[in-house]
């Protein structure tokens, strides 16, 4: 992950982002309701000041040559059932005040009958609502306009405003709560893709090169399309390194043979024994090469096949068995006995005998050549929580190397300079039993020096 | 010589006229306790007799021993003028007129006070946290024990208007009433009357048939139905006719069980308030003032207790509010005296 640096979280921006639309949401709502709540209690009190006005206004009426007033009881309690405000009122004629404040104003101007007009002011000390009518009332043959002002504080209205306010403020931050909680859930729900994406491909193997498929969310396919003609493009060109490689290797082994067996002919022709000596190295190099070129061959093979693993049933024991059978002739040119040591029943599984078959020559082949003559090599089988196919030589071991890179292709133990050798045996074992979903186990020898491989693969 | 007299005399004036700025209203009595120690002063002015509130006045000095009272009694108009008009130095105004007391408030002569105190009042008992009720005190009918001896006292007032038609006779000129006119009280109940009893105008036009005498003040009624004077009288404060039945014989108390108004005596903080903490003590000690029964004893003065409301739902009490302002209206009040005139007074 060098050079890959995490930089802000999109999780983080989605929640940060939902939850300042909620409280933006639950403050424009607070305010809203804010203005609704204050704009009603007005619209109640000046319904009730214009009630007890009109009230007041039938009240007036004609008393021989003079407008008189019998001001209603329910005028003035009304406006004292609601709340406990101050009223004022002014009954006006002519511009000379009937009853009432003297000092109320009253805002007249263009009140005409059937119409009302509110007004807000501050009058002794207190900030009131008012409310002005205009009746007229005939004397004998005469009509006068009188005008009736009644104003209220407005402390009902302020109580009733300040209540809604707090229904609001706790709705708001309810509200508020509720859409963080589900701004939480929506970035999870909307974040869900891509780690099923990313998840996907986190997942895969080291050689699997397969393209991403899978449902995938429209903004991530330019993405995933990128990342498969990618994989795409990477597979292409490993296929086409091993197959160069195979090619190379093939055709180097072919003229290979052809110049081994003329080096026997040779061999057997000299006399001399410093010439013999010379063509043995030589033989002995080219047979270094050939199999040098052999697991070349044969990993070009298993990154071929584990492709497209093909799965028949295969028996583990048979297979080691008749691996042991094939290299014993090679093991007898250093007087190297196999000791085998098999169970009765076979071990069954699926999969690719050619493949599995490979894996065990290669590490049966290593522990040959890194024996020194005469000494055992122990092939055992055994059941441990899956089937154990296992090799253990009395060689050098692999001395202070890292048992964990033992395995990557062309890494060889640090103590074996002195021989020709790949690095490529260990690499195919483990390509194929990680083919097969199984693991390779490389430990020291416990019983001396030496080494000790074992191919595990999974029961079924 | 006569220049340097004319100067002092002008100079006492002056003098008075800052030692005694509002001297024009009228005060019937001014009753002075000195403090227990100490030199605050708590300035009262109350239509209150002093008989009812001497002993109020001593069990608060007796917690406030700091504390000196002042206590001036007047007529609830002239408390009305005081605060009013003249804009007195008073820290607490006590009043029987709910009315006035309420307009006070309305027009923005009273401060408003709360405490844990005023908080136990029922709502009724209380206006803008500024009016106070601490007494509730019906109004009732006192009757003569000698008159109504061998005949039923009416309970109702259907009852007491059937038995002043057929006794007419009987009753001329021995039922007495307040004169709304003068009396404040009289006027607040009378008014209440007229709004809550169909039968007010045809109760006041019968008493005007029977030449009903006018009184002043309950004191005069009690007195005369005691002496057997009147048959009864009515709308009489039941709180003082009740404080008087232990010294005068001759009456008792009848609550009317159709409907009985209920005056709330109420105090309130005036504007122009200097000892505002002992005033609020004040009010705090009223207004709990059903936690000493000893005081009410002493007093004659109920306190406001809804439990005893609530046993007799006769009992209405007035109600504090914007409607007591309707009845001070000056064209109202010529209109409804006009009719209680006309009602009343028959040549």
């Amino acid at each position: 992950m060098k050079g890959l640096i995490a930089k802000g979280s999109i999780r983080r921006r989605l929640v940060l982002q939902l939850g300042a639309v909620a409280a933006i949401l639950s403050i424009a709502f607070f305010l809203v309701v804010q203005v609704v709540a204050d704009r009603a209690a007005q619209d109640t009190q000046d319904n009730i000041i214009a009630a007890a006005a009109t009230a007041i206004a039938d009240a007036l009426y004609a008393d021989r040559d003079r407008v008189m007033l019998e001001l209603p009881y329910s005028a003035f309690s009304m406006l004292g059932s609601i709340s406990q405000d101050r009223v004022f009122y002014r009954v006006v004629e002519r511009g000379q005040t009937l009853t009432g404040y003297d000092d109320l104003p009253i805002a007249d101007s263009g009140v005409s009958k059937n119409t009302r007009r509110f007004a807000s002011f501050t009058y002794r000390g207190e900030m009131v609502r008012a409310v002005t009518v205009v009746r007229s009332v005939s004397l004998r043959d005469e009509r006068r306009a009188v005008t009736v002002t009644v104003a209220q504080t407005q402390r009902g209205r302020a109580v009733i405003s300040s209540r809604i306010t707090a229904t609001a403020t706790a709705i708001a931050a309810v509200f508020f709560m509720v859409a963080t909680g589900l701004s939480f859930w929506a970035a999870q729900a909307a974040l869900r893709p891509i780690n099923r994406v990313a998840r996907s491909v986190a997942r895969r193997g080291p050689n699997d090169l397969r393209p991403v498929v899978g449902e995938t969310p429209t903004e991530l396919v330019p993405l995933v399309g990128a990342l498969n003609s990618f994989i795409a493009r990477l597979r292409v060109s490993l296929l086409r390194s091993e197959e160069f490689i195979a090619d190379a290797a093939h055709r180097v082994r072919t003229p290979l043979a052809t110049v081994r067996a003329q080096a026997e002919l040779t061999h057997r022709r000299l006399n001399k024994p410093e010439h013999k000596k010379a063509i043995r190295e030589m033989i002995r190099a080219i047979d270094e090469s050939s199999r040098s070129a052999g697991q070349l061959l044969d990993h070009a093979m298993v990154t071929f096949r584990t492709d497209s693993l093909e799965k028949t049933p295969v028996d583990l024991v048979g297979l080691l068995a008749e691996t042991c059978d094939r290299l014993a002739p090679t093991a007898d040119l250093k007087d190297i006995d196999i000791l085998r040591d098999f169970p009765e029943g076979p071990f069954e599984i699926q999969g690719d005998p050619v493949l599995i078959q490979s894996a065990l020559r290669n590490i049966l082949d290593n522990a040959i050549k890194y024996s020194p003559d005469d000494s055992q090599i122990t092939v055992r089988a055994f059941e441990d929580d899956g089937f154990w196919l296992q090799v253990r030589d009395q060689g050098r071991g692999f001395g202070d190397a890292d048992l964990g890179k033992l395995s990557q292709r062309f890494s060889r133990g640090a103590n074996v300079a002195d021989i020709v050798g790949s690095g490529l045996g260990l690499t195919i074992a483990d390509e194929v039993v990680g083919a097969h979903f199984g693991r390779l186990v490389i430990s020291k020898n416990k019983k001396g020096t030496g080494a000790c491989v074992s191919l595990v693969f999974a029961q079924p | 010589m006569c220049i340097a007299r004319f100067c002092a005399a002008l100079g006492a004036v002056a003098l008075m006229s800052v030692a005694f700025p509002m001297s024009a209203f009228e005060v019937e009595e001014r009753h002075h306790f000195p403090a227990i120690a100490g030199d605050e002063v708590l300035r009262i002015i109350s239509t209150a007799d002093e008989d009812a509130f001497e002993p109020i006045i001593r069990a608060y000095q007796a917690q406030n021993p700091a504390v000196a009272v002042d206590y001036t009694i007047a007529s609830s108009t002239e408390v009305m003028r005081a605060i009013y008009d003249e804009g007195a130095a008073f820290d607490l105004v006590i009043s029987s007129a709910m009315d006035l007391q309420t307009k006070l408030a309305n027009d923005g002569f009273a401060l408003a006070y709360t405490s844990a105190q005023t908080a136990t009042l029922p709502d009724w008992a209380i206006w803008r946290d500024q009016v106070f009720a601490f007494t509730q005190e019906p109004a009732v009918l006192v009757v003569s024990e000698a008159f109504f001896a061998e005949i039923g006292v009416p309970k109702n007032r259907r009852d007491l208007i059937n038995l002043l038609r057929r006794e007419s006779a009987w009753f001329q000129g021995r039922v007495g009433t307040y004169d709304v006119r003068t009396s404040g009280l009289g006027y607040l109940f009378a008014t209440q009357d007229s709004r809550n009893i169909e039968s007010y105008w045809r109760l006041t036009e019968l008493m005007g048939g029977l030449n009903s005498p006018l009184y002043c003040c309950s004191s005069d009624m009690i007195r005369d139905v005691a002496s057997g004077k009147l048959a009864f009288a009515y709308n009489v404060l039941g709180s003082y006719a009740a404080s008087r039945l232990p010294e005068t014989k001759g009456f008792h108390i009848v609550e009317l069980e159709d409907f009985t108004s209920v005056m709330l005596r109420t105090v309130l903080v005036p504007v122009g308030v200097e000892n505002q903490p002992a005033a609020h003590r004040m009010i705090d000690f009223l207004v709990t003032m059903k936690d000493r029964p000893d005081l009410v004893a002493a007093s004659g003065l109920p306190p406001v207790d809804e439990a005893a409301l609530d046993a007799n739902t006769a009992m209405r009490p007035i109600r504090l509010g914007p409607g007591l302002l309707v009845f001070l209206d000056r064209l109202k009040r010529d209109r409804f005296l006009e009719n209680w005139e006309n009602s009343i007074v028959q040549d």
